[in-house]
């Protein structure tokens, strides 16, 4: 989230797409209805189901699945059209002034610069005119190559009545929606936009959520209280999985992880350092070898020398991709070619609190990619299908346990209760939690099994040698109690330290001596006197102690910001991009809504976005951004600098759009025997998937004797009034659903949350089900994988599963 | 007849007898189950609103005290949450206490059909054991174009959900220590 979960009282109006929070995120939800009731907000719902949050809502929308990208560019189009967006903040806060690059072409569904052979953008058509090193600019926003006049020619196609042809839903309805949420394109009103799994889970999530984010720039909404562009996390700590790099593509505080090319770290640095492209940039990434070099001296402690480069080098570099899809692909694969030269694929894995068999698309090629593993540890509170993947039911087509050679450990974990730390909430909180009991039986805490796991490797590395064994023992792992590290001591760690003395460089009266904690990344050197385990995190653990753990609720703003409860990252910042919530004087757009002001000396309010003393003019507001400013055209991106609709992979109809051109050019489809792709002739109904607010993921319904397996006791299958006439189907009857990979059972809900669609002219039929559960669980409450039916499809940028928008038949059982 | 006892046993002979209302005294004695219990401060592991939750425990800090969870409550001073959860939340104490929960660590050896229990010493040592063969076995020095890259292609890490920022930061530097490229956690899917 750019903002705050509190912060959405102060909206004027609340999109909710792709997400239906008053199912998910019900005690999140109650701030929506506080904006309802104190501001008159009028929510907006657009989904493939009537849910509960659209029972609450002001106008809902139907949408047919995975179209969300044309429903939103007809909001763009129909704002620029009737001039319903905020033109001060649009020439101040985006690119829309920046000048493109005249070969920069759109033309029947494809970007400049594909190459079909390969199935990837070059990008090098699409970059900004430069003049010098700065990108050239029109402030009149009327030069035809500018960002701005190139986003109307690119949203023109996207009218009321191409919108209804594409989503299916009614133009009237489509209009309606489209001037609410556009009211607030000025600076008196603020709106926000909600979304969560619906938006992430699809071949084209990434330009979806570019899409809306695009909207808000429009409508000068980010950065503004009550404004902002908000994820809706759907688990404890994933946004700290990801600020703590736990995907392949990171280093915690998301810097990049090293590829073979970057031999050095000054190659490195050099790479990931970026220049500025316009004169106003702060271009904050330009910090990037401090960050880094902090990182290296805190995974390496005193092995890290200048000399050594910071023992650069022990970094494993990664070569492609090696996330989630190619993991389990390359494992029942054997071995991949990604790399350029063959390598082997992992015979091994070893997963914390995660359920894979449950989790993964094509939950048959999960069984049959496990099966080749050599061994396997499992640390869980439960028997999940993962750690049983071995006796598995027949339908999931696994070899015979006699046949499956996989050693299986499966290692008893604390649950949350049983063990202290932080999570980060969707806001960015990181919030610390104490322990209040001991584990059950022999469970332990996480960190205690991994660290006894990985102190005994090491000690096998310092007696026999092996593989570069200096990889594995110049990690530091200095902690009072090694095998059982106390998580303030690491979170001290994260939070970094001074290694020798060191000035703060913006204020000379700050020292801090070796040992001492720092007070934030803006204290961070790149020569090895300080050590940060991630920089974003810096300030959570000062000299002042854990700030994790402050519960101070007052709220002097009255805006919802809680400064003094617990550590909002970066910089305990509670809205993101806060700068852009003032003018160019610095002057809050609403006097009654700020941000931050400048009064003259420094920016006050919420902890600027912003170097604190530097007056309006001095720097544009999204200091991240090499431009300064932020992107309605983002060159960057792997499938396109705009967005642009496709269908989804398992295409329901030819794209009306560009029939040559149906789904994301840039998705790339795996070829193995188990990845097999259903037609619209063969499976005509959309179906989609979705949680339900009595049960968490494939979790709860291990619960022996608990009130959420009576609330909710098994799997059904949301079936619309009409398509259950048509096939003769009861409410509470048994049916099948098949897709091009599998079939379940389930009951029928037969129901009228789901609507016959119109779409290109033709009526069709979407169904959907929950997910939660799998033939592990408490007995009497096991039931099929959701994921038996999705495919081995995903977004070309983020390598995200297509879980919400694939093709089925239905049938009675 | 202690004031006590006489209201047991006007309960059970029914008040009505008495021609007052016992039932306020009656709730009296009943002890509220929460009233000497240890609260800890703590957060809820499902959804990312994370709502402020106050743990009861019976039983104190003493050594040979086995505390007990008796109610997962939510916490009003949070100000996000303000003391509300919802259906999954209230039921935290389920989660906790439920009887399909691991207690030892377990093994199902290459072609067997069934578990066995192992200790944690002999688990630590076997899979440390798999862990440096499979490294040593796969480990890529350099790759096609000779540059040096110090990978483990031979295995992969994956993190869950509800792993604290400060176990994904010890799980980092443990995949870093390995030369693990392929992980991956929750956030992806």
């Amino acid at each position: 989230m750019t903002n705050g979960w509190v912060d959405i009282k102060n909206a004027d109006v609340i999109l909710a797409m792709g997400g239906n929070p008053a199912e998910n995120h019900p005690v999140g939800f109650k701030w929506f209805m506080e904006a309802k009731r104190n501001r008159n907000a009028r929510l907006v719902v657009v989904d493939p189901r009537f849910t509960r949050t659209a029972a609450v809502a002001d106008l809902y929308s139907p949408i047919r699945a995975g179209t969300d990208i044309a429903y939103l560019l007809g909001i763009i189009r129909y704002a620029l059209e009737n001039k319903r967006y905020h033109e001060d903040y649009v020439k101040l806060h985006t690119n829309a002034p920046l000048l493109v690059n005249p070969a920069f072409t759109f033309n029947d569904g494809l970007f400049s610069g594909f190459d079909p052979a390969k199935g990837e953008y070059a990008k090098d058509t699409w970059a900004y005119q430069l003049g010098g090193s700065f990108a050239k600019t029109d402030p009149t926003l009327q030069d035809p190559q500018c960002v701005f006049q190139l986003l109307k020619k690119h949203v023109e196609r996207y009218t009321p009545e191409m919108v209804e042809k594409i989503c299916g839903v009614p133009k009237e309805t489509f209009l309606k929606v489209a001037e609410v949420v556009t009211s607030t394109g000025n600076p008196e009103r603020a709106g926000t936009i909600t979304y969560a799994l619906g938006w992430t889970q699809h071949s084209t999530a990434v330009q979806i959520i570019r899409t809306g984010a695009m909207l808000q720039l429009l409508l000068g909404n980010v950065g503004r209280p009550g404004g902002g562009v908000n994820a809706f996390r759907g688990h404890s700590n994933i946004q700290g999985a990801t600020d703590t790099a736990g995907t392949f593509e990171i280093l915690p505080g998301y810097l990049k992880t090293p590829t073979g090319p970057w031999q050095s770290l000054k190659e490195y640095l050099d790479a990931n350092t970026p220049k500025p492209l316009e004169a106003a940039s702060m271009n904050y990434w330009q910090n990037t070898p401090k960050f880094m070099v902090s990182l290296l001296k805190a995974a390496y402690g005193k092995a890290a020398t200048k000399e050594n480069d910071f023992g650069y080098s022990w970094l494993p570099k990664v070569d492609g991709n090696y996330s989630w899809m190619y993991i389990f692909d390359d494992m029942y694969r054997g071995d991949t070619t990604r790399a350029g030269g063959k390598e082997p694929g992992p015979e091994a894995l070893i997963t914390f609190g995660m359920n894979p068999v449950g989790l993964g698309p094509n939950s048959k090629k999960m069984v049959a990619a496990l099966a080749k593993q050599k061994w396997m540890v499992v640390v869980e509170n439960v028997e999940t299908e993962t750690s049983i993947f071995w006796k598995a039911p027949k339908e999931y087509e696994g070899p015979p346990p006699s046949q499956v050679q996989t050693e299986v450990f499966l290692l008893p974990a604390a649950d949350f209760a049983e063990k202290d730390g932080t999570f980060t909430n969707s806001a960015r909180w990181l919030q610390w939690k104490w322990k209040a009991l001991d584990p059950p039986g022999q469970a332990k805490a996480d960190q205690e099994i991994l660290a006894r796991i990985f102190l005994a490797v090491r000690d096998l590395y310092q007696k026999e040698g092996g593989a570069l064994p200096e990889q594995v023992t110049s990690v530091s792992w200095d902690y009072t109690s090694p095998a059982s590290p106390d998580l303030g001591d690491v979170l001290k760690e994260m939070s970094g330290k001074a290694l020798a003395e060191v000035h703060d460089p913006n204020d000379k009266t700050k020292v801090h001596t070796a040992g001492q904690q720092l007070d934030g990344f803006g204290q961070l050197m790149d020569d090895g006197t300080t050590m940060c385990g991630n920089w974003l995190h810096s300030g959570v653990y000062t000299e002042a102690g854990n700030n994790a753990q402050r519960r101070n609720n007052a709220d002097p703003t009255g805006l919802g910001m809680f400064h003094n409860w617990a550590f909002s990252w970066p910089a305990n910042r509670r809205i993101m991009y806060n700068r852009a919530s003032a003018d160019a004087e610095g002057k809050p757009w609403d006097a009654k809504r700020p941000g931050i002001t400048w009064n003259g000396e420094k920016w006050v309010g919420d902890v600027p976005d912003m170097k604190p003393d530097a007056p309006p003019g001095t720097y544009g507001a999204f200091i991240m951004i090499p431009e300064g400013v932020a992107r309605l055209y983002a060159p960057t991106f792997n499938d396109g600098p705009f967005p642009e609709h496709y269908e989804a992979v398992e295409a329901a109809v030819v794209n009306p759009l560009h029939p040559g051109v149906t789904s994301n050019p840039a998705f790339k489809k795996f070829t193995s025997d188990k990845d097999v792709y259903g037609t619209k002739e063969d499976f005509p109904i959309v179906c989609t998937t979705y949680r339900l607010t009595e049960h968490f993921h494939y979790w709860t319904q291990h619960q022996h004797q608990g009130l959420l397996n009576e609330l909710q006791p098994g799997f059904f299958v949301e079936i619309p009034e009409g398509l259950a006439r048509e096939k003769g189907i009861e409410n509470g009857s048994k049916v099948k659903v098949t897709s091009a990979r599998g079939q379940i059972q389930g009951v029928a809900m037969v129901t009228r949350r789901l609507y016959p669609l119109k779409v290109d002219g033709k009526e069709m039929w979407q169904i959907g089900f929950p997910i939660h559960w799998g033939f592990a669980g408490d007995p009497g409450h096991t039931g099929p994988l959701a994921n038996m039916l999705t495919p081995s499809a995903m977004d070309p940028n983020t390598w995200t599963p297509e879980y919400k928008a694939f093709l089925v038949k239905l049938e009675k059982a | 007849m202690q004031r006590r006892t006489f209201l047991k046993a006007t309960a059970l002979g029914g008040g009505v007898a008495l021609g007052f209302d016992v039932s306020r005294a009656e709730a009296e004695m009943r002890a509220l189950k929460i009233a000497r219990t240890t609260e800890t401060r703590s957060i809820c592991p499902y959804c990312a609103v994370s709502c402020g939750v106050i743990i009861h425990t019976l039983g104190d800090k003493s050594k040979n005290v086995k505390p007990a969870v008796v109610h997962v409550e939510g916490d009003p001073d949070h100000p996000i949450s303000r003391g509300s959860l919802c259906p999954k939340g209230a039921t935290l104490r389920d989660d906790i206490t439920h009887k399909n929960r691991l207690l030892h660590p377990k093994v199902r050896r290459p072609g067997s059909d069934h578990w066995e229990d192992i200790s944690w010493d002999d688990a630590v040592s076997q899979i440390a054991r798999h862990i440096k063969d499979t490294r040593d076995r796969t480990f890529v020095a350099k790759n096609a174009k000779g540059q040096v890259v110090n990978r483990t292609p031979g295995i992969a890490m994956i993190g869950g959900c509800t792993d604290t920022n400060e176990f994904n930061y010890l799980q980092w530097k443990v995949v870093t220590a390995l030369g693990v490229p392929y992980r991956d956690t929750q956030a992806r899917v």
